[in-house]
């Protein structure tokens, strides 16, 4: 199966995926949205997620891209996580869970005049890095924050 | 339409500040009923718009791993007092969905 | 007085049952342990429960009490004031105003037991023709998040009526029910939220009984939803593999009202959010 390159806000889309969008009132008439990236969501590597979601899995570190999550995550299933980026020109911020059986959490396709930040709350399986994929300038970047889950004691 | 949707938008050091709730299961597929051992189906919002003066500004994808009763929050620029946000979802299951209007503050 | 300093001095094992020392006297000595013990936690910081005690954790829920997850409930609780009964009468006809969190639970004297804001809320709906809601979870604690909500920053000031040497027994009694050990493990209350109150239980933190009872509703991120406070005294009986009670059974309800006397003094600040 071929893996098609999946691009937000400009993409091209089967006529009958636009049928069923434009019917549940999702899509106004000047915006065409791409679908959802389901090889994306079913990778079971960080590179895999990457290469769903922007046809490459080449990310260069990037001290430029700030994860605000917990050290330690109180409950695995609702973990706060805020991703911000003083990159320039930010397009694309892709946020994963790298020991989840499937890393891929959230991607978000952001607007020229839409800051390079976004924050969610996403479940996390176990300990992990959380990694958060930045695009800026056509180039891809990233960088991780480690979160622990711990296994809950009295609160189970 | 139904009130899944809560949202605050509020212009804050010249951008609209952007914050929403959603009222979803967001249910893996991998959960079982306790009573009947069988797996809850995956049942869980797949897309996120936010549009402004007919703009999208944020559109987001998402997959099962985001929290039961999503929280989201960005920001943007170009917004001001009173403009209206549309905010929208649609899940997996038929592409079930809801959408708010609110007024930015 | 000697009798529940002793107490509180045991390192461990089994705790006698406590006689007259006056409930009065109880409530000093009982905040005064957790100030001491927590010498940098101010008396209204325990409303807030594990995270008045464990920084870690308390940077992941200011996270997420930046738009809670109750706050949605808040407003169906409101609907559900507002909305009529099919009488015509209301909530409000029952308490008049929804922010009278703070006047629960008190000793009945006239039924003769503790009265809880929940059962006033289904006494309510009784009176007014509407069925009763389930004690646990769902509509009522909705409805309870609203009027928590309502009732924040009121003073939490139960009364135990000196001329009714029953509401004193009820009294006595939750408070056996909080220092008596139960369950395969053998805990009390008193064992993990007074003894250890701090310290970690496998991987988490646990939480001084100091303010336990005024933050309900409580948005349990485990419960993935909203429930009561009679509730969580089920599931912590669980733990320690020990038989629950029934959701506002005399043994909770009474248990309810020591431990709500326990933290007078402090502002209620429902509905709250916890892992």
């Amino acid at each position: 199966m071929s893996m098609k390159r999946r691009v937000f806000l400009k993409g091209t889309l089967a006529a009958s995926t636009v049928g069923v969008l434009a019917g549940a009132g999702l899509l106004a008439p000047r915006a065409v949205l791409a679908a959802w990236p389901k090889s994306a969501f079913d990778a079971t590597s960080v590179d895999g997620a990457l290469n769903g979601v922007y046809g490459s899995s080449g990310a260069a570190d990037s001290n430029s891209i700030t994860i605000k999550a917990p050290d330690i995550a109180e409950n695995g299933a609702v973990v706060p996580v805020t991703v911000e980026s003083s990159l320039p020109g930010v397009d694309s911020i892709t946020i994963m869970s790298a020991s989840n059986v499937n890393p891929m959490a959230a991607s978000f396709s952001l607007a020229a005049g839409t800051a390079a930040y976004v924050s969610t709350r996403i479940k996390m399986a176990k300990t992990s890095d959380v990694v958060a994929v930045v695009k800026s300038g056509g180039k891809l970047y990233k960088a991780a924050k480690n979160v622990k889950v711990t296994i809950g004691g009295c609160g189970g | 339409m139904g009130n899944t949707i809560k949202a605050r938008a509020k212009i804050e050091g010249g951008e609209c500040v952007v914050k929403m709730l959603i009222s979803h299961p967001m249910e893996t597929g991998q959960r079982k009923d306790k009573k009947t051992g069988k797996k809850i189906p995956a049942h869980f919002i797949q897309e996120v718009t936010c549009d402004h003066n007919g703009k999208v500004a944020l559109s987001a994808q998402w997959g099962p791993a985001i929290s039961k009763n999503p929280y989201l929050s960005f920001k943007f620029s170009g917004a001001k007092s009173g403009d209206t946000l549309k905010i929208s979802w649609a899940d997996n299951n038929q592409g079930e969905s809801d959408s708010l209007e609110t007024k930015i503050r | 007085m000697k009798k529940i300093l002793a107490l509180m001095a045991a390192a461990a094992v089994t705790v006698p049952l406590i006689a007259s020392a006056s409930p009065q006297q109880d409530v000093k000595l009982y905040q005064k342990y957790f100030l001491q013990k927590f010498p940098s936690v101010p008396l209204q910081e325990f409303a807030n429960g594990v995270y008045a005690v464990d920084e870690a954790h308390r940077e992941n829920w200011e996270a997420i009490e930046e738009f809670p997850p109750y706050d949605p409930m808040i407003d169906e609780g409101k609907a559900m004031w507002n909305k009529p009964f099919a009488n015509g009468k209301s909530y409000k006809s029952c308490f008049g105003k929804p922010g009278v969190a703070n006047k629960y639970p008190y000793w009945d004297a006239k039924k003769g037991m503790v009265m809880t804001l929940v059962l006033a809320v289904n006494e309510c709906r009784t009176k007014n023709g509407e069925k009763p809601l389930a004690y646990k979870k769902g509509p009522l604690a909705k409805l309870l998040a609203y009027m928590a909500f309502q009732s924040r920053g009121k003073v939490n000031r139960v009364k135990i009526p000196r001329n009714d040497p029953r509401a004193l027994a009820a009294y006595e009694k939750g408070k056996q029910f909080y220092f008596a050990r139960r369950g395969q493990l053998n805990f009390s209350c008193a064992s993990c939220h007074m003894q250890n109150a701090g310290q970690k239980i496998r991987a988490e933190v646990i939480s001084p009984s100091l303010g336990q009872s005024v933050h309900w509703p409580v948005y349990r991120s485990k419960w993935g939803e909203l429930g009561t406070l009679h509730w969580r005294f089920q599931g912590c009986n669980k733990q320690v593999r020990a038989k629950p009670f029934k959701p506002q059974s005399e043994e909770y309800r009474d248990l309810e009202y020591f431990l709500a006397y326990m933290s007078n003094g402090i502002k209620l600040n429902g509905p709250a959010a916890r892992q």
